[in-house]
C-alpha cells in the first residue's frame, strides 16, 4: 500500500510538473535575453531579470493601450451581461406572465447557436452600423446573456418565498425586491457569473479581431497577432513578453479567487 | 410615491384593500397584469432583444446567405439555391477539411477524457500536494487560446525549444512541428490537450467523489483489482460523467479556433484547417461569404445533431441537480 502511494506521489509530481512547466517556461523565457533565449544547449535561468523585451513589445505594438481596452471592455462587458442577465432571471422567475415558457426557451435555445456560426451576418451587420474599428462593436453582438440567465434563473428558483413574500407586503416595488433581496441572497452565483465572464471577456479573440484593425480600438490577445505579424513569428522574447502580459492577470483572478471561477466554470455540468 | 400593496399570499378574496370607488370587477387584477407585463418588458426585454438581434437574426440570416453567391461586403448577391453547398460537398478540399477535422475532434475528445479520467482518479487519493496539482492542471483552461498557442509554439520549436531538448535527452531529433505533416496537426491537439486537461479532470474528480466509498471497498473485499474496480464499479457510475463530457468537449472542440489561429492559421498546405477554421477562411480570408456561410450552416447542423443526442440522453439518465 505504501509503495502503491509512493508511486502515486511520483506520478503525481511529475504530471504537476509537466503541466505548470509551460507557464513557468513563458515567464522566464519573456525575462531572457536575446543570447540566452537562443543558446544551445539551453539555459533555463535568466542571469538577470532583464525587461528588454517587455519594452521592445510595449515600443512595436500600444500595449497600455490595448491593455486600457482589454480591462475596460472586460469590466464593462461583464457588469453589463450580469446585469442584463439578473433583470431577465429575475422576470422569468416572479413575473407571472402567461407567455414566460416561451422567453425561457428562447433564452435556453441561444446556448446552442455558438457565436461562431453567425460571425458573417454580425459582421455585416455591425459594419452597417458604423461600428468597426469601435469599442460598441465589439462588445454590444456579445452582450446577451443565454448561460448566466439560465445560471440565474436555476438560482432564484431556490430562494425562500417567505422573504420575498414578506417584502411583497412592504410595498418593496419589483425594482427594489431585486437588489435588496434577491441580489443580496445569490452573491455566490453572482460571483460565479461574474468571474466566468471577465475570464471570457478577456480571453474573446475570434470577434474583436474580425471587428478591429485599428491597433488604438485593439484588444490584447488581437495585439498579440499584430505583434507576430509586425515581429515576426519567432521572434520569441518579445511574443513571450506580451503573452505574458495577456496571461498573468487572468492567472492572478484565477489564483485568488479559484473557488469561485472553478464552480461558474464547471456549473454546466451540474445543471445539465 | 403610492406604493400598490401586493395581496398577502393565502388571505383569500377578501384581501384586497377597499378598491376606489366602483371598479369594475377584475378591473384591478387587469392592471397588475398590465403592470406585471410592463416590468417584464422592462426587465426581460434587454436581453431578449439582444438574443434576437445578434444570435437569432443571423442565425437566420447565414442560412439566406448560404443560397447566395456573394463576397464579403460586395453591393451584388446572386441567388444559387443549394449551390454553394453542391460545391462544398464535391470540393476537393472538402474531404481533407472533414478528415482533419474528425482526426482534431476524436484525438481531442478521447485523449482528454483518457488522460483527464486518470488525472481525476489520482487528484481522488488523499495523497499530499493534490491541491497544487488541482490548481496546476485547471489554469490552463482559463487562459486566453490564442496567447496559449503562441507559448506552446516557442516550446515547440525545433531548435531552441523546451520540446527539442527533451527530446535530445531522450536521444530523439526534434521533428520538424511547423512545416512537415502531420507534426503540425500533432501540435494543436497536444496544446488543446494542455488546455482542457484540467477541467476534464475536475468533473471527473466531481463524478468520482459520487461513487460510494463503500462500493469500492466492497470489490476490493471480494477481492477485485483496482483495475477491476475501476471497470467494473466506477467507470459504470461514472458513465453520466463521460456523456456529458463527451458532448461538451466535442463541441468546443468542433468550434475551436484561438489555438489553430495562433499556431498554424490552418496550414501548412491546409493540413490544420478544420471546418470552423475553413468558415472564417472563405469567409474573410477569401471574401467568399456566401459560400463560408453554407460552412457555417453544416457546422450548426453537427453542433445541433451532437445536442440532440444529448438532451434526448440527459433526460433519461441523468437527473438535475
Amino acid at each position: 500500500m505504501l509503495a502503491l502511494d509512493a508511486a502515486g506521489l511520483m506520478t503525481l509530481a511529475a504530471a504537476t510538473l509537466v503541466l505548470g512547466a509551460p507557464l513557468l517556461w513563458m515567464l522566464l523565457a519573456s525575462l531572457k535575453r536575446p543570447d540566452e533565449l537562443y543558446a544551445l544547449p539551453l539555459q533555463w535561468l535568466p542571469d538577470a531579470l532583464d525587461l528588454g523585451n517587455y519594452a521592445q513589445a510595449a515600443r512595436t505594438i500600444p500595449l497600455g493601450t490595448l491593455f486600457a481596452n482589454s480591462v475596460g471592455l472586460t469590466v464593462v462587458g461583464s457588469g453589463l451581461k450580469v446585469a442584463l442577465g439578473l433583470c431577465c432571471a429575475y422576470a422569468l422567475v416572479f413575473l407571472d406572465v402567461p407567455f414566460r415558457r416561451t422567453v425561457f426557451v428562447v433564452v435556453i435555445a441561444a446556448l446552442m447557436i455558438p457565436p461562431q456560426i453567425t460571425i458573417i451576418p454580425n459582421y455585416t451587420f455591425v459594419a452597417s452600423l458604423g461600428w468597426l474599428n469601435t469599442y460598441q462593436g465589439i462588445l454590444v453582438p456579445g452582450l446577451a446573456s443565454a448561460f448566466g440567465t439560465f445560471l440565474f434563473r436555476q438560482h432564484f428558483l431556490t430562494l425562500p418565498r417567505s422573504v420575498l413574500e414578506a417584502a411583497d407586503l412592504d410595498g418593496a416595488g419589483h425594482w427594489r425586491r431585486l437588489w435588496r433581496f434577491v441580489v443580496p441572497m445569490s452573491l455566490p452565483t453572482i460571483a460565479a457569473v461574474t468571474l466566468v465572464s471577465v475570464v471570457n471577456e478577456w480571453n474573446d479573440y475570434l470577434w474583436p479581431f474580425l471587428v478591429v484593425d485599428d491597433p488604438r480600438k485593439m484588444t490584447l490577445p488581437v495585439g498579440l497577432t499584430l505583434l507576430q505579424n509586425v515581429e515576426g513569428m519567432t521572434a520569441w522574447g518579445v511574443l513571450l513578453a506580451a503573452t505574458t502580459v495577456v496571461t498573468l492577470p487572468v492567472l492572478v483572478v484565477f489564483l485568488v479567487l479559484q473557488r469561485r471561477l472553478v464552480a461558474g466554470l464547471t456549473a454546466g455540468a451540474v445543471t445539465g | 410615491m403610492t406604493a400598490v400593496l401586493a395581496p398577502p399570499a393565502g388571505a383569500g378574496p377578501t384581501r384586497r384593500p377597499a378598491p376606489p370607488p366602483s371598479p369594475a370587477p377584475g378591473s384591478a387584477a387587469r392592471a397588475r397584469r398590465r403592470r406585471a407585463l410592463a416590468w417584464f418588458a422592462l426587465l426581460a426585454g434587454p436581453n431578449v432583444a439582444l438574443l434576437v438581434l445578434f444570435v437569432y437574426k443571423p442565425l437566420v440570416e447565414s442560412f439566406y446567405l448560404s443560397t447566395m453567391q456573394w463576397n464579403l461586403g460586395s453591393p451584388v448577391a446572386r441567388f444559387v439555391g443549394l449551390g454553394n453547398y453542391v460545391e462544398w460537398f464535391t470540393a476537393d478540399s472538402t474531404a481533407r477539411v472533414l478528415t482533419t477535422t474528425a482526426v482534431f475532434t476524436l484525438t481531442t475528445v478521447g485523449g482528454a477524457l483518457v488522460l483527464g479520467l486518470g488525472l481525476a482518479l489520482l487528484l481522488d487519493r488523499r495523497l499530499p500536494g493534490r491541491g497544487l496539482a488541482r490548481t496546476v492542471a485547471f489554469a490552463p483552461y482559463v487562459l486566453s487560446g490564442y496567447a496559449v498557442g503562441i507559448l506552446w509554439l516557442f516550446i515547440f520549436d525545433p531548435r531552441y525549444g523546451l520540446m527539442s531538448a527533451v527530446l535530445r535527452g531522450f536521444g530523439v531529433a526534434s521533428p520538424q512541428w511547423y512545416t512537415v505533416e502531420p507534426w503540425p496537426l500533432v501540435m494543436i491537439i497536444v496544446v488543446y490537450l494542455w488546455k482542457h486537461l484540467g477541467y476534464v479532470a475536475l468533473i471527473y474528480l466531481a463524478g468520482l467523489q459520487g461513487v460510494p466509498q463503500d462500493l469500492r471497498d466492497a470489490a476490493a473485499l471480494d477481492g477485485a483489482s483496482p483495475g477491476r474496480t475501476l471497470r467494473s464499479v466506477v467507470l459504470p457510475l461514472l458513465a453520466p460523467t463521460t456523456f456529458f463530457l463527451l458532448v461538451t468537449m466535442m463541441l468546443a472542440s468542433l468550434q475551436s479556433f484561438d489555438v489553430i489561429r495562433s499556431m498554424t492559421q490552418g496550414g501548412p498546405l491546409g493540413s490544420t484547417t478544420t471546418l470552423m477554421y475553413q468558415i472564417y477562411t472563405e469567409g474573410f480570408v477569401n471574401g467568399r461569404a456566401g459560400y463560408a456561410s453554407a460552412g457555417a450552416t453544416i457546422l450548426f447542423l453537427l453542433l445541433l445533431a451532437v445536442t440532440a443526442v444529448q438532451l434526448r440522453f440527459l433526460e433519461r439518465k441523468v437527473h438535475y441537480a
